[in-house]
Order: structure tokens, then sequence, then C-alpha cells
């Protein structure tokens, strides 16, 4: 793993790099001071190995420098390297390390000889770096001190960024529904069917807003509540309030869905990250569960065989849901292709295809009541406080879904390939 | 007696369906899911169709089909064969009649 066998002239190289980092350190952005400070801690790294291999060759005691201190810069780069990863720059820190690397790696041709004859010039060098290298260890952890904060501070904006462009879209995606109504009305003649569409549509639209911000506000109760320990019977009413606000959501897309039901599967109404997780309009009930389940230990033996039955059964409705719409698809696209091409009219195809289509409210309807059965058998599975969990991480699930929505809408654009 | 009620307690496990309609076909995938074999009555392809989705909405079906009847007794449509089913109670009502594995 580490091979301390530096060559002479990369170690007082390295001594010099860390003399002109330490000036940069200074000034620059935030961004240089951090890659500046990784590059001193990749110095400290070769500096301190490059001490060790000469005190393995010469008896004198003074140049042992403390273990800790040597893999320290090692451990600290390890852990900014994670830390960049997660902050979006994965260049800076990956071939930092896989420098820091190399240079260790392609030290093992050095010779013994070498060493040696290297060893004796060395001793005078030695007792002058001995502090100086102490010293910049202290900076460098004071440096990554910092770091973390600077980071801590960056994270805190970027989330309340995220919260603030959550609410902008949302409000913007009801004004834009709401816009389209209105130029439903100034058309006339287009009133009919579609204003009652584009109503439907836009007064669940401000519903659902509505219903994710109360979603929010009692995944925090809830999160409080157990950490704070309430009574079972305070908690319950939490627990009956949570599962309540589901089927409340159940109602508005089933009133939705008689409007507009490719409305509803379309999931437009959802975020992106949602979308793609989405199942006949929704989350999946087996996904719900698995999602859940972890989040319940312990669980006696009698409510782990029960969880185990509703998750069979679940995934046995589910399938043959699935199926059914499958089947659905196939008959809607047979029917709309069949008949003869060279005929201009297609009325007749259509019109056959528009009453199969009538099934997919129903398909709809019973997606969102296998939904509603599985939390309901949950909520009858569990105890009060483990169903308190199961809301609170469903829940923190979905919202972190929609964080992930933003995040991505919001990523920087990827780096052109040389 | 009529010929819905009748058919319904010839067999254990009883669906009357229609064989255009998908939410049927999606019963069907259920029941072969658990491993039970219904016997399967496709209303529009007998000619006392018609009579037969009076008979079953006279019966308190809301829709027609598909109607599940087990042990001659009315146990719903799709959304009380799922609600029965996740609620663990389908298979032991099956169980008298069908042999599973």
């Amino acid at each position: 793993m580490l091979q301390p066998n530096l060559k002479e002239e990369e170690g007082i190289e390295a001594i010099e790099t860390w003399n002109v980092g330490e000036q940069q350190e200074l000034e620059g952005d935030e961004e240089s001071k951090l890659s500046i400070a990784l590059d001193i801690n990749s110095t400290c790294a070769k500096v301190a190995f490059f001490i060790i291999s000469k005190s393995m060759n010469s008896p004198t005691p003074q140049f042992v420098p403390s273990r800790l201190g040597i893999y320290e810069p090692i451990h600290q780069i390890g852990i900014w390297g994670e830390n960049f990863k997660s902050n979006g720059n994965p260049n800076t820190s990956t071939s930092v390390i896989v420098e820091v690397d190399n240079k260790l790696e392609n030290e093992s041709e050095t010779t013994s000889h070498e060493m040696l004859t290297a060893s004796n010039n060395y001793k005078q060098e030695a007792s002058k770096p001995i502090d100086k290298i102490q010293r910049r260890l202290a900076q460098n952890r004071e440096a990554a001190r910092k770091s973390r904060l600077r980071k801590k501070a960056y994270v805190q904006q970027l989330e309340n960024s995220r919260l603030k462009l959550i609410q902008l879209e949302q409000e913007l995606q009801r004004a834009r529904q709401q816009g389209l109504y209105m130029g439903g009305v100034l058309e006339g003649s287009h009133i009919g069917f579609s204003g009652t569409v584009n109503s439907g549509i836009a007064a669940f639209e401000m519903e659902y807003g509505r219903w994710v911000d109360v979603q929010h506000r009692q995944i925090c109760e809830l999160r409080t509540a157990l950490n704070a320990h309430i009574s079972d019977i305070e908690l319950r009413i939490l627990v009956e309030s949570g599962i309540g606000h589901y089927f409340e959501l159940f109602r508005m897309k089933s009133t939705v869905a008689k409007a507009d039901v490719f409305y509803v599967i379309s999931g437009v109404w959802k975020t992106s990250a949602e979308r793609f997780f989405s199942w006949i309009g929704g989350f999946r009930p087996s996904e719900l569960l698995k999602v859940l389940v972890p989040q319940l230990d312990p669980l006696t033996e009698q409510q782990i065989l029960e969880v185990c039955n509703l998750k069979q059964s679940c995934q046995q409705a589910e399938d043959a849901l699935s199926q059914g719409m499958e089947k659905l698809q196939e008959t809607v696209s047979s029917t709309v292709a069949g008949g003869p091409v060279d005929e201009v009219s297609y009325i007749p195809q259509v019109a056959t295809a528009m009453e199969k289509l009538e099934a997919l409210v129903s398909f709809v309807n019973q997606a969102d009541h296998l939904r509603q059965e599985t939390l309901q058998q949950m909520s009858r599975i569990l105890t009060t406080r483990q169903a308190a969990r199961g809301l609170l991480a469903l829940g923190e699930y979905f919202h972190r879904l929609r964080a992930l929505s933003t995040l991505w809408a919001t990523r920087p654009p990827e780096p052109s390939l040389p | 007696m009529d010929k819905v009620t009748r058919l319904a307690s010839e067999n254990g496990l009883v669906l009357f369906s229609k064989s255009s309609c998908c939410l049927c076909y999606a019963v069907k995938i259920l029941f072969q899911e658990i491993g039970v074999t219904p016997t399967v009555y496709e209303l529009d392809q007998d000619p006392e169709g018609r009579e037969m989705e009076r008979a079953l909405m006279r019966l308190g079906c809301s829709a027609p089909v598909p109607a599940v009847f087990i042990g001659g007794k009315l146990v719903g449509s799709t959304n009380e064969v799922m609600s029965l089913h996740l609620s663990g109670g389908l298979i032991p009502l099956l169980r008298p009649y069908h042999s599973m594995c």
C-alpha cells in the first residue's frame, strides 16, 4: 500500500512546493484554496514518507516523526475526495488521490545504493524540516477544518435554494394551468369539454400543491413527535391523519382521472424523479413496502410473517394489474391499427378505441385502491410507534425524490471532453 | 333460480367475465398467480349474457364484470377481491374448494 521510497530530489521538491503552496493559500477563490490545501496535504504525505524512508536506513533517532502525522494527510485526502465528489467536483479529488498514489508507486525503482549515499547528505537537511513539518501539519489540519466549515455553510445555502426552487416550480405549474384555463375561456368555442378538463386539472394542481405542503408539515411533526417520545394516544392521532392524508390524495386523483385519465397516468403532476418510478399513475405498492420495512425493526415474529404475506399478495396483485394494463395496450393498439389504411376515414377505429380506453380509468382506480389497501394493512399490522416511523420513512422518501428532481434539474452542465 | 345463481353454486370459484374486459383479465391473472383455476363464464359469448349482466347488477355488483363467487356466495368485483387478498382472507376462503400447492 504505502511505499516510502521517495527519491531524495522528490522529497526536497515536495518541501519546496509546500512553501509555494502556503503563500498561495492566502489568496484565490474557494475552489483553488481548497485544491491548494489538498496539494499541501499531498506534499505533506510525500515529505512524511521521505522522512520515514530515510529513518529506515539511518540509525539516528531524531528523524522519527509521529506515525499519526503520516497517516493523517492521506486520511484527510480520502475524506476530502468523497466530500468533493458530493459537491460535484469529482475531477479535483480523484486526480489528486491518483497523483499521490502514482508518485508513491513510481518510487519503487529507487535503489538502496542511492538511498545510502543520499542519507548522509540528508542528515544535515533533516533537522530543519522536522519542526517545519510539524508546523505544516498543524496548519494543514486547520485548513481542513476551515474547509469543512465552509462546505457546511455552502450545503446549507444549497438546501435553502432548493426549497425555494421547489416552491417556485409549483407556483409556476399552477400559474401555467390557470393560464391554460384562461386561454380556454377566451377561445370561446373550445370551452365545452376541454374547459371542464382544464378546470379539473387546474383544480387538482392547486390542491396537489397544498397536499405536498401539508405532507411536508406532517413529516416534520412526526419526526418531532417521535424524538420527543410523546404518548401512544397522541401519536395515534398523527398516524391517523397521516394515513388519511394519503387517502385524500387518492380521492383527488380519482376525481381528476374522470376528467383526464391520461393526465394522471402521465405523472406530469409529479416531479421528474417520482415520475421515473411511476406505475399506473403513482408509486408501486411493493416499492412502498421495500421503503418501509427496513425502517421498522424490530418486528415480532408474527409481524414478520404478516408483512411477508402482505408483500407476496401485494406483488401478485401488482402483477395482475400490470398484465391487465398490457392487455389493454394491446387491445387499444390493435383497434387503432385495424382496418384498411387506404381508407381516408379512421373514425370507426378511433371510436372503438375510445370505448376501450374507458377501462383505463378503472385501472388507475384499482392501482390507487391497491396503494390504499397496502397502507391500511401495514397500519393494521404495526404498532402505533412503528406506523409513525413508517409514515415518516415514506414521507421522507418522497420528499427526497422531489429534492433529487430539483437537484437534477439544476445540475451544472457536463464539461466537454477534450 | 336464475342462471347466475345456479352457475355460481355449481363450482367453488366462479368468475363472470367478458372476453374483451381487461380488468377481468387481470383478475384471471391474479387467480393464476395464487394457483387456483376459476370456472369462467364469458358473458359476451353467452346468448343470455345481457340478462346475466342485469342479474349481477341486481345482486349488488357496481360493474357486472368481473364478478367473483366463492362457494356460491358473491365476493364482489376487483376491489373486493384485491382487498380480500391483501388482508390475507382470499386464500383461506378458497382452500376448501381448491387444492393449492
